[in-house]
């Protein structure tokens, strides 16, 4: 081989129309933001006392924890099944599943009433409620990601601490305390990623508990006891997905080759997964005897079938085909197609489906409630696009001269 | 070589998924506040002999501290057009269902908090701000909230509302059965007003007997269910009515307390913390192997 893959910091000019566009968004998102801690959660949503949980819930929080399912799918291929090969997309995706997780916590604390009370769940516990298992686990697994991160962080700056003005007498210790948190990481990083996954696996699929105590207010459709189970499973199948599609949107941003060999072994592991997700969701339907709901035509079932053949045979079948995963372009469509299902999964779950008993005004988001999700998107990219610029995530091919081979820190 | 990824892949993948979902149906165990009291007490609703006066709703403003209109405006009788339901600013409504036939009355339900044995909201309260007392009433700790709202979520009635336009300490509001009141030895305020005496006050087993017979003594006045003996697992206030329940609006629930399946799962998964440690054990063995494998691939080049 003539080169090698290495993760390095991408130095392009960070303002394009995209961006911009993308910052006027977030702009938006943030002056809804303020309004909503300055009037109240009434004043900026469309939550009543039917409808307690929006898209703040539906969306920004559990489809947004969802898709950053491609943090710890990839670190249990990359790291736990040692499959060296996929080593240089667990950066990226580690990025993605930080910054997704940090959005989340964020999404949450503004939808609490109470946000300055966000810690009370530490010292105040219920251990019956699947709420606070999945807050407790997503609080963890945020500091688990932001450790798992921080090998990047001294990659980039040991030996180059450079602060400036009369802060510079710190670049010593600062270069120090990094050289310190590196040597221990490497030993140590192993139990974190382990961690990671298994504080996965836990919300991952309480996520899906989390409706089960709504009983009969949540359509027949989705309304499960295997619920946690399904949640997993398509979890695990929008990992990879996600990891191509972002890999592809990354390449084309700055002008890279994709990855089409990774991306399409990648590729070749989502049929099966998506096949294991779609035999238990349409079983658990053949049990339940749900499907005489399809013969109905409203919101509910039309979103249901779109779930599922969209987002789960249509890309099935997409996987299946060799020539399909060979290109950048039919990757990118049935990746995109897994993700608008587990979106549209989550977003089901959590408010079509939700139909309370006493409804006096149907429930559809506020221009205020769209504006700040949009916003915490655009955010979540413009972020995405500097950490890229700033770190060594991406890795662009090297001359085989340059350095020796890239190994993932604490995991060799 | 893929071929084998996929499959060690899979492997895992389906053993992670056995370690997760490993539920056993363990009955779920009781935070130590929600011990049922035998002694609990409760209400029985007769509806058959409300008039929807409405100054329960009156006395239940004023008992809570919420501002109200004077006791005279409740005597108008246009507010039944709409069905009404209990929010931050009045904790019980009453509501009106036309009469069936021409020489018969109205049927007015008051409606609040039914104060389940087994409460949804008690499970699901992420920081336990809810509880069971000893005397039957389902309580809330402002001091505990957070503001997530799972209650509402959680609960089967429809019950818990919240103060969507505070921007700042925010409150849930329900009935809390005058838990203040009844600490003090006084009654709940409704049961104190209730002129027509549809509302009983008294120990739930015996309100449950004397609602039986009642409807024993009745049988042609009334439909033959006491709305809340069991459903959700039962509740602390019970109803009596001349027509079947559903037509008065009340929610189609079981008999299984509503936060049973998600509180199994919970505990399946958590159960002493095994599943969990065990998943960590298998992933930390399946990487050591891998590494291993790894290497000594590595040494034969």
């Amino acid at each position: 081989m003539s080169e090698y893959m290495k993760p390095v910091p991408l130095p392009r000019k960070y303002f394009t129309p995209t961006v911009i566009i993308l910052g006027l968004i977030a702009l938006v998102g943030i002056i809804f933001i303020l309004a909503r801690l300055i009037f109240g959660i009434g004043a900026v949503t469309n939550l009543s006392n039917q409808y307690p949980w929006g898209i703040w819930i539906g969306i920004d929080v559990a489809a947004g924890v969802a898709l950053a399912a491609g943090g710890f799918t990839t670190a249990a291929l990359g790291h736990i099944m040692h499959k060296e090969e996929y080593h240089l997309i667990t950066r990226p995706a580690l990025l993605t599943a930080s910054l997704g997780y940090t959005f989340v916590a964020s999404s949450v604390a503004l939808d609490l009433g109470r946000y300055y009370y966000i810690w009370h769940p530490l010292i105040m516990w219920n251990g019956n409620s699947v709420l606070f298992e999945v807050g407790m686990c997503v609080m963890i697994y945020l500091m688990v990601l932001y450790i798992e991160f921080l090998p990047i962080v001294t990659e980039r700056f040991i030996g180059r601490v450079n602060l400036p003005g009369f802060l510079g007498k710190f670049n010593n210790p600062i270069d120090k305390l990094l050289r310190m948190l590196d040597k221990g990481l490497n030993k140590t990083m192993f139990v974190f990623i382990i961690a990671g996954v298994v504080l996965s696996c836990l919300h991952q699929s309480s996520l899906g508990t989390l409706m089960v105590i709504a009983g009969p207010k949540m359509h027949p459709l989705w309304q499960t006891p295997i619920l946690p189970l399904l949640f997993l499973l398509s979890a695990v199948s929008v990992g990879f997905p996600m990891v191509i599609f972002e890999s592809v949107i990354t390449s084309k941003s700055f002008g890279l080759k994709p990855e089409t060999n990774i991306l399409s072994g990648l590729g070749r592991m989502v049929a099966p997964l998506l096949f294991i997700y779609l035999s238990f969701k349409i079983g658990d339907m053949v049990i339940r005897k749900t499907f005489v709901y399809l013969t109905e035509f409203n919101t509910a079932s039309v979103m249901f079938v779109i779930e599922i053949v969209l987002g789960i045979v249509l890309p099935l079948r997409l996987f299946m085909s060799p020539s399909i995963r060979k290109s950048p372009l039919g990757l990118s469509i049935a990746a995109f197609l897994v993700i608008f299902g587990v979106f549209l999964n989550r977003m089901n779950n959590f408010i079509v489906a939700y139909t309370p008993p006493y409804q006096f005004t149907s429930y559809f988001p506020s221009i205020g409630e769209i504006s700040v999700t949009a916003g915490f998107i655009a955010l979540e990219i413009l972020l995405f696009r500097a950490f890229v610029m700033i770190f060594p995530i991406v890795s662009i091919p090297q001359a085989a001269s340059s350095k020796t081979k890239f190994s993932v820190r604490g995991v060799r | 070589m893929t071929n084998q990824s996929r499959r060690d892949f899979l492997k895992t993948s389906a053993l992670l998924g056995a370690g997760i979902t490993g539920l056993s149906s363990k009955p779920a165990k009781a935070a130590p506040k929600n011990i049922l009291d035998e002694n609990r007490m409760g209400v029985l609703v007769d509806t058959t002999v409300c008039i929807g006066c409405r100054k329960c709703e009156w006395a239940c403003k004023n008992a809570h501290y919420l501002p109200t209109q004077p006791l005279e405006s409740y005597d108008d009788r246009s507010v039944f057009k709409n069905m009404r339901r209990p929010d931050d600013k009045s904790l019980t409504v009453v509501n009106e269902y036309p009469a069936k036939e021409l020489n018969s009355f109205p049927v007015n339900v008051k409606v609040q908090c039914m104060h389940c044995d087994k409460p949804a909201c008690v499970s699901a309260c992420i920081v336990g701000a809810f509880s069971k007392e000893e005397n039957g009433s389902v309580i809330w700790d402002g001091d505990k909230c957070i503001g997530c709202r799972y209650c509402m979520v959680a609960c089967p009635f429809q019950v818990p509302a919240f103060e969507f336009e505070k921007a700042l300490q925010p409150e849930i509001r329900k009935c809390d059965f005058c838990f203040e009141r009844t600490k003090v030895g006084r009654m709940p305020a409704c049961i104190e007003i209730c002129p027509m005496e549809v509302l009983t006050y008294g120990k739930r087993e015996d309100l449950v007997e004397l609602a039986h017979h009642k409807i024993s003594l009745y049988p042609e006045k009334y439909y033959n269910h006491v709305l809340g003996e069991y459903e959700v697992g039962g509740t602390s206030w019970l109803y009596l009515a001349s027509r079947d329940f559903s037509e008065l609006q009340f929610p189609k629930l079981g008999n299984s307390p509503a936060p049973g399946v998600s509180e199994a799962i919970q505990h399946g998964i958590f159960a002493y913390f095994i599943p969990p440690i065990a998943l960590y054990a298998l992933l930390g063995g399946v990487m050591w192997l891998n590494k291993n494998r790894k290497s000594e691939e590595g040494e034969q080049l």
